[in-house]
């Protein structure tokens, strides 16, 4: 026999609980909803593979935008991933212990910084060195991945320092006993062991990198045209709804709402990639 | 040719080093710069008036008031509806295919970039619901943003309650409710409280997700349904617009430090309660 | 009449059978000692008796558990006034993390006891009748946790006799405990056997010997033999009881 109380207790918990995922899951179901007859009206090929964007003429090609996004993500990637792990490489296996447990929480607290004053500092740093040194406009493809570079940094260092540490130290020692030196050790043994924390590491600072909005406005451009060097303007997913979305209606808002769509592919198959590395590690 | 280990270690000490000091010099660059740059327009004035001429002049004090709204707002929403959601998947489902489906949902839309909030919170509540560029609209598309981090937080910190105590307890003569409520809850707040701190420091840098759902009015708000302008949005239209640089920098240090202070407070009470239960 | 009577027991645990076709009784104001090796069953058979084994949603049981003649798996009984009938003291000490006071309070204040004279009197009384009084009474409110090993048991043994219960479940009390905090244990239990009916489940035989005053050897699952403990450590029926307790084999 349960008390009638346990049993109100329990079932307004399952009610709570299920609403809860009931809202995570409207949020798709919208996204869906509005974006996705437009792509469907003028075909998923001629949305994603045409490079032409005149919402006024009724052109919605999104291929300038997809390029843009991955231009500047690689970019991220190829600045980020290097710093990131070099970082979380030195304060996992050569720092004392005292300093990394200083260090990784003052990492991560970067993490908290607002994008959009990661974007003020490009704009005010960055784009007007890149402008003196390189020519051009300065807003770019370069400011916007090395921006994008920097704010990923703390996603990357910490999940891989937390990867490296979960290596048991018993694999080391073994290494060490043999004779090999510790970069030996770590390049070896070390990193194989901690591969798939790292790569998740890499796959959800990339989720990050191809979301993220407000800094990449303000840095990188925003030109509708599929850039050709780092130094040209770029837009990407993202900063298209975000610069369109204040004045846009019919068939135009629905093309940003499909531009969601495919931003929400991208991230579900990232995540489900990071989940995947994850599980691996387990 | 083949380099000697020892070689290569130290050449490998000194690239790693070189990384992560450029990576940390960027990383507190960025800090510093906005303080420097910021905290000499910082004064008591600039914190309690209102702005002029679009804030090229005069204060934030109607960003701050819309700010503190907005995260007061989401909170209100997503932390019953995260912890409740929390204690059921944690104490009364067993571990199984819908825990996993769960976490695995939350785990994606803790992926998901702000500005597919914004869509979805401009579509949902801005239009279908009506409720305009609002305080309200805001509020609810930010508790969404956040729900996510505040469930799993919350799940970690139920689940970090040993498990033997909750026997003990039921032992004692306790229901299973009155053992959440008095052994387990109690011991997960620390856990709890951090996802949320989290989540406001989150709520307070949303800019993306805010700008279509909160709308920019430079007004105190009188009632849920006006419209509010964040710092980061103030910030964001400053600096995007040239409006006023001085402002810009003022209004960023005040954002940096607030969101220092909130990651400080979340690290203080894990840490004191991660060295408590020690 | 015997104040426990188990009749035909079986419980599984998913594809588990861990105890197999049980049937014994217990008598009031004696102290049973159920013996055997790691996964013999008698622990399973312990938790069966306040229920704490429905925790797993596992579980399945057939048989009955008779508690002064009422079939504790009945529809009416609640599993929650159960266990404040038969308390239970777990193999590590597990103090909840509140003061000493609030531990030995936290059954009698959900049971419905306001009072604070009465529930004063109980801390008191409790913690007399575990032998702790006299080493904490100066520090009630200390949290719980800065006891040591021994005292924390002791503790324990104290906030189950503040709920006034008939019976005691032990659980391996003294596993990780050093010899003279278990014999401070010990003298509690013998001690304690006046006013209530004791199980103790203990991986040391000769604890058994010493404490108990019939003895149940557990093997497989299965209830091997039972009778009175003097006979049973000279005499036993069975050739696995005499082997185990000999320590050949466990």
């Amino acid at each position: 026999m349960k008390n009638a109380k346990e049993v109100v207790v329990e079932k307004s918990l399952m009610l709570i609980a299920f609403s809860a995922i009931f809202m995570l899951f409207l949020i798709a179901v919208f996204i869906f909803k509005e974006g996705s007859p437009l792509i469907f009206k003028i075909g998923l090929k001629n949305f994603i593979l045409s490079a032409k964007w005149s919402p006024l003429e009724g052109q919605f090609g999104i291929l300038a935008m997809i390029i843009g996004s991955l231009w500047i993500t690689a970019g991220a990637l190829v600045i980020g991933v290097p710093l990131g792990l070099g970082c979380a490489i030195l304060l996992s296996e050569f720092l004392p212990r005292g300093i990394t447990a200083f260090l990784k929480p003052t990492i991560e607290l970067l993490a908290g910084i607002p994008s959009v004053v990661y974007g003020f500092i490009g704009v005010v740093v960055l784009v007007p060195f890149i402008r003196e040194r390189f020519g051009g406009p300065g807003l770019s493809v370069l400011a916007g991945s090395i921006i994008l570079g920097i704010m990923i940094l703390p996603t990357i260092i910490s999940i891989s320092i937390d990867a490296l540490q979960a290596v048991p130290r018993s694999y080391r020692e073994g290494s060490l006993a043999l004779g090999a030196t510790q970069w030996q050790t770590i390049s070896m043994v070390t990193l194989k062991a901690a591969r798939s924390g790292i790569l998740a590491s890499i796959i959800l600072g990339m989720g990050r990198a191809v979301g993220e909005t407000m800094a990449v406005i303000m840095v990188a451009g925003n030109a509708v045209k599929i850039p050709n060097s780092i130094f040209n303007p770029a837009r990407t997913l993202t900063t298209n709804i975000a610069l369109e979305m204040g004045f846009a209606t019919g068939d135009h808002r629905a093309a940003l709402f499909a531009t969601g769509v495919v931003l929400f592919v991208i991230i579900m198959i990232l995540n489900i990639l990071a989940n995947y590395a994850f599980g691996k590690r387990k | 040719m083949r380099i000697d280990p020892k070689v290569s270690q130290r050449i490998m000490v000194t690239v790693l080093s070189l990384a992560t000091g450029l990576a940390l010099v960027i990383l507190f660059f960025i800090i510093i710069f906005i303080l420097s740059k910021g905290i000499p327009v910082l004064n008591w004035k600039f914190l309690s008036t209102f702005p002029s001429k679009m804030g090229k002049a005069g204060g934030i004090l109607p960003t701050i008031a819309g700010t503190f709204i907005l995260t007061l707002v989401a909170l209100v929403f997503a932390v019953p509806l995260g912890v409740g959601a929390a204690i059921y998947l944690a104490e009364y489902i067993r571990e199984g295919k819908t825990t996993k489906i769960v976490r695995f949902g939350a785990d994606c839309l803790a992926g998901i970039p702000s500005i597919i909030f914004g869509l979805f919170g401009f579509i949902l509540f801005v239009v279908i619901l009506k409720m305009g560029w609002s305080i309200l609209s805001g509020g609810l598309t930010l508790a969404f943003m956040v729900l996510p981090t505040i469930i799993r937080t919350s799940e970690e910190a139920v689940k970090s309650v040993p498990y033997s105590w909750r026997e003990v307890s039921l032992s004692l003569g306790a229901t299973k409710w009155e053992t959440i409520r008095k052994v387990v809850l109690p011991n997960a707040v620390p856990g709890i409280l951090t996802g949320i701190i989290l989540s406001v420091g989150r709520s307070i840098g949303e800019t993306a997700a805010i700008i279509f759902t909160a709308g920019s009015s430079l007004r105190l708000p009188t009632s849920l349904f006006d419209s509010v302008r964040t710092m980061s949005v103030h910030f964001y239209i400053l600096s995007r617009e040239g409006i006023s640089m001085k402002n810009a920098y003022g209004t960023a240090a005040v954002l940096v430090i607030l969101i220092l202070a909130i990651n400080l407070a979340a690290y203080w009470i894990l840490h004191r309660f991660t060295k408590r239960n020690t | 009449m015997s104040k426990i009577s188990v009749k035909k027991l079986d419980i599984f645990f998913g594809k588990t059978h861990a105890l197999k076709n049980v049937t014994l009784d217990v008598s009031a104001n004696k102290v049973l000692a159920a013996i055997g090796p790691a996964g013999s069953g008698k622990t399973t058979f312990l938790r069966s008796l306040n229920r704490l084994n429905d925790l797993n949603p596992d579980m399945r049981y057939t048989g009955k558990i008779l508690l002064d003649g009422k079939n504790i798996y009945d529809e009416d009984v609640n599993p929650v006034e159960l266990r404040r009938k038969v308390g239970m003291i777990f193999a590590l000490p597990i103090p909840l993390p509140m003061s000493i006071c609030e531990n030995i309070t936290y059954g009698p204040k959900l049971a419905g006891t306001k009072n604070r004279a009465e529930l004063r009197e109980l801390v008191e009384k409790s913690l007399e009748d575990s032998f702790l009084w006299d080493e904490v009474k100066d520090r009630l409110d200390d949290p719980a946790m800065k006891l040591s090993g021994g005292q924390q048991q002791r503790l324990c043994i104290a906030r189950t006799l503040a709920l006034k219960p008939d019976v005691i479940l032990m659980d391996e009390p003294c596993s990780g405990l050093d010899p003279i905090s278990t014999a401070k244990i010990e003298e509690a239990m013998t001690a304690l056997k006046k006013e209530y009916t004791i199980i103790i489940v203990t991986n040391n035989t000769k604890q058994a010997a010493r404490v108990g005053d019939n003895t149940a050897f557990f093997l497989m699952g299965e209830l091997i033999e039972y009778g009175e403990t003097g006979k049973m450590f000279t005499a036993p029926n069975d050739k696995r009881t005499e082997e185990y307790i000999s320590g050949r084999f466990g």
